[in-house]
């Protein structure tokens, strides 16, 4: 299946950045194969609405999930909306480990906003 | 890495004057932790007044855009001017001011950069234009590193630029394994004031005992409440109208917000800011400054219960 | 005559020298004056005005509503929107109040004719009258509300001066959009300082809007005393005119802080302020 998280840098073995509008890639990979496309995040050059352009671009790319460190109430309704299922990181440090527990069914669901928002 | 931000809802209470002694108590206090600097009040920077860094790093702020006509193409129907909520689109008689000719002409100031007139224009005569709408610092300070920008004047997007100072003081803060971020807020509680707040560990409210400050105090207490930002209190020129201070007390008291000092006026405080130093540093046993050494601990015994990572990287 | 009272730096005492202004004029006009409290985050003329309220408007912008029957998904709106308050995701087009303009480019321009807008309220805008009968009205602007300025424009927009009235409009402190749009249509700007050099700072933003604006400007210098030259230096410099200076004296401070206000303090201010308004009337003649 399709997931993307949030890294710092552009490959599997990258630490995952921990917020979703503003990390710095947004990593595409398929967890059949492993294979990772790695996008610069476009909402972190935003002025606003970083976290709506970061959902926009899980939706266009179809994915099935975001794992992420937190979503604002912004990118939180987009994505369901969009009916993506958001997950937390936890202490997973590499991109690579937290594809591993996500894959073990360890992370956990998101069911609402985890901040308050980021206003800009 | 915890982040402190500074406001007071009324202008003028004190809060880059506190910004910098806690810039200075960080780096030379009793408790001494690195801390990373960043100045929030966009439209009116002061903290480097105070800290006198030196510039490293310089960047254009490009906010939004502006909506410019081609005169040549425009036909002068006048859509533009109708379809505009934000009265930035001038007619031709008020074009005599250079622009010249037949044509509609945009007001830069006022417009609000949403291109209506863009997609609306039958002679596809309108297009966008980024600003460069001010400028963001890298500084050094004896203290550690500042980020601070400057709005040009009449600019919008305050907010927008008070989140990118915020953004690279706290990358910068991460990458240098800075145990803190000092956030020094504008007035207000509008846009810039939540962007200032966002993502922060813990808010000081500079207070003001007067009728004024009170009023405004509560409002920015409401909207840290709003965004779920724990805060504390701590009452400036508290001496001005001791009644003033009692009210705020009993307002905190009701509400479980803990005051944590009480800074009585003092000149040494107009003094230091004349030289160009945080008043902690300037004149280390004036009243204001032995207040806001025990503030300064209240605060951090919050920020690092139990001394953890505090002492960690000195 | 529509004199705007701003600053740049906080607490200079902008508000001090509206309301005070208002005050010293209402008795010799005819009508008294109308106050304007355009600072809608933190509003605080009231406090020294006592105006008894007698009407108020919740105020705000208009917002799309979507309309998911004859939305096709095409994506339009999401595409002219510039602020990424209106997305496409999936099945579902949402809006996103708090970064709406209100500025209808969605609403137009949607080809399935799918959305009609919404007021979203964002304030309140409230007038009354003085017991010295001056015509006063603020606006505020909900706690948790980014924007000041639409709430600024429909204060602005709501109460219309009677003819001949003098509109004294009080300012929020910066030098942003919310000053701008409380600067703009006024004849002249004054503007407050403090001898510091955080004063000076702010005041050179100050000056640099109003300018911006072409309107002329006069400075009033507050808590004056400190022995710190650079604001008269400055205003001489750019052939500022200092309209007037205010001691600091901890009397004024202490009644202040109480709620009282400047010509209570000291009466002999109000002759003060009303040659500071004739002085004003002739620079704006010339």
């Amino acid at each position: 299946m399709k997931i993307i998280l949030t890294t710092t840098s552009p490959n599997i073995d990258s630490e995952i950045d921990p917020r979703f509008g503003r990390g710095a890639y947004l990593l595409v990979v398929d967890t059949d194969t492993m294979q990772a496309d790695a996008h610069p995040n476009p909402g972190v050059n935003a002025s606003g609405g970083a976290g709506i352009q970061a959902a926009q671009f899980v939706t266009d790319q179809n994915a099935e999930a975001v794992i992420s460190g937190d979503f604002g109430p912004n990118a939180f309704n987009a994505l369901q909306a969009a009916g993506i299922a958001m997950y937390l990181y936890a202490d997973c440090r590499t991109a690579r480990q937290a594809i591993e527990r996500f894959q073990a069914g360890q992370l956990q669901q998101v069911g609402a906003p985890t901040q308050s928002g980021h206003h800009g | 890495m915890k982040q402190l931000v500074i406001l007071s809802g009324k202008g003028g209470t004190g809060k880059t004057s506190v910004a910098a002694a806690f810039a200075h108590l960080a780096h030379d206090g009793p408790q001494s932790l690195r801390a990373a600097l960043a100045d929030a009040d966009v439209d009116a920077a002061n903290l480097e007044l105070v800290l006198e860094p030196d510039q490293t790093e310089s960047h254009d702020f490009v906010g939004g855009s502006v909506a410019v006509i081609d005169p040549q193409l425009c036909q002068g129907c006048g859509i533009c001017e109708q379809v505009c909520r934000f009265n930035a689109v001038l007619p031709p008689s008020f074009s005599g001011r250079g622009a010249g000719g037949e044509s509609y002409r945009v007001d830069p100031i006022a417009c609000e950069g949403c291109a209506a007139c863009v997609y609306q224009c039958p002679e596809e005569a309108i297009h966008m234009e980024p600003q460069t709408a001010g400028q963001w610092y890298r500084s050094e300070s004896r203290y550690g590193p500042l980020f601070h920008a400057e709005l040009r004047p009449a600019q919008e997007n305050s907010g927008k630029l008070v989140t990118l100072v915020k953004q690279q003081a706290r990358l910068a803060a991460l990458d240098g394994d800075y145990p803190l971020l000092i956030v020094d807020g504008p007035p207000g509680i509008g846009c810039p004031v939540i962007s200032s707040a966002s993502g922060a560990d813990l808010a000081l409210i500079v207070a003001e005992p007067t009728a004024a400050g009170i009023h405004d105090m509560e409002r920015v207490l409401q909207t840290t409440a709003h965004f779920r930002v724990p805060a504390l209190v701590c009452i400036n020129k508290a001496d001005i109208y001791p009644e003033g201070a009692e009210q705020i007390e009993a307002y905190c008291r009701e509400r479980g917000i803990e005051i944590v000092g009480r800074i009585p006026f003092d000149e040494s405080v107009t003094d230091a800011m004349v030289c160009g130093e945080p008043v902690t540093a300037y004149c280390p046993e004036s009243p204001a400054s032995r207040a806001l050494v025990e503030i300064w601990l209240r605060v951090i015994a919050q920020l690092f219960p139990s001394g953890e990572s505090a002492n960690a990287r000195n | 005559m529509r004199i705007a009272v701003a600053s740049g730096k906080g607490g200079t005492g902008k508000t001090t020298i509206a309301t005070n202004l208002a005050l010293s004029l209402a008795a010799g006009h005819s009508p008294p004056p109308l106050f304007l409290d355009c600072d809608v985050e933190a509003p605080n003329a009231h406090l020294f005005l006592k105006p008894i309220f007698e009407q108020r408007q919740d105020v705000g912008i208009l917002i799309p509503r979507v309309d998911e029957a004859k939305c096709t998904h095409c994506g339009k709106c999401a595409e002219v929107c510039q602020y990424h308050a209106i997305a496409v995701l999936g099945t579902k087009t949402l809006v996103f109040p708090q970064l709406c303009h209100g500025c209808g480019s969605c609403t137009a321009l949607c080809p399935e004719h799918a959305i009609t807008e919404i007021p979203d309220v964002m304030g309140v805008v409230e007038r009354g009258v003085t017991p010295e009968g001056i015509s006063f009205a603020r606006g505020v602007l909900d706690v948790g509300e980014p924007m000041a300025v639409p709430v600024i424009r429909q204060l602005k927009k709501w109460v219309v001066p009677r003819p001949e009235q003098v509109v004294i409009v009080d300012a929020p402190p910066g030098t942003s959009c919310p000053v701008v749009e409380s600067m703009r249509g006024a004849n002249f700007v004054l503007l407050v300082t403090e001898p510091t050099p955080f004063g000076l700072h702010d005041l050179r933003l100050a000056v640099h809007v109003a300018r911006e604006l072409n309107i002329p400007v006069g400075v009033v210098i507050n808590r004056d005393g400190s022995g710190y030259a650079g604001v008269d230096e400055f205003c001489v410099a750019e052939d500022l005119p200092i309209l007037m200076r205010l001691p600091f004296e901890r009397t004024i401070a202490e009644g202040i802080a109480r709620g009282q206000t400047l010509i209570k303090i000291h009466p002999d201010y109000t002759e003060r302020f009303r040659q500071m308004f004739a002085d004003i009337v002739e620079r704006i003649r010339q």
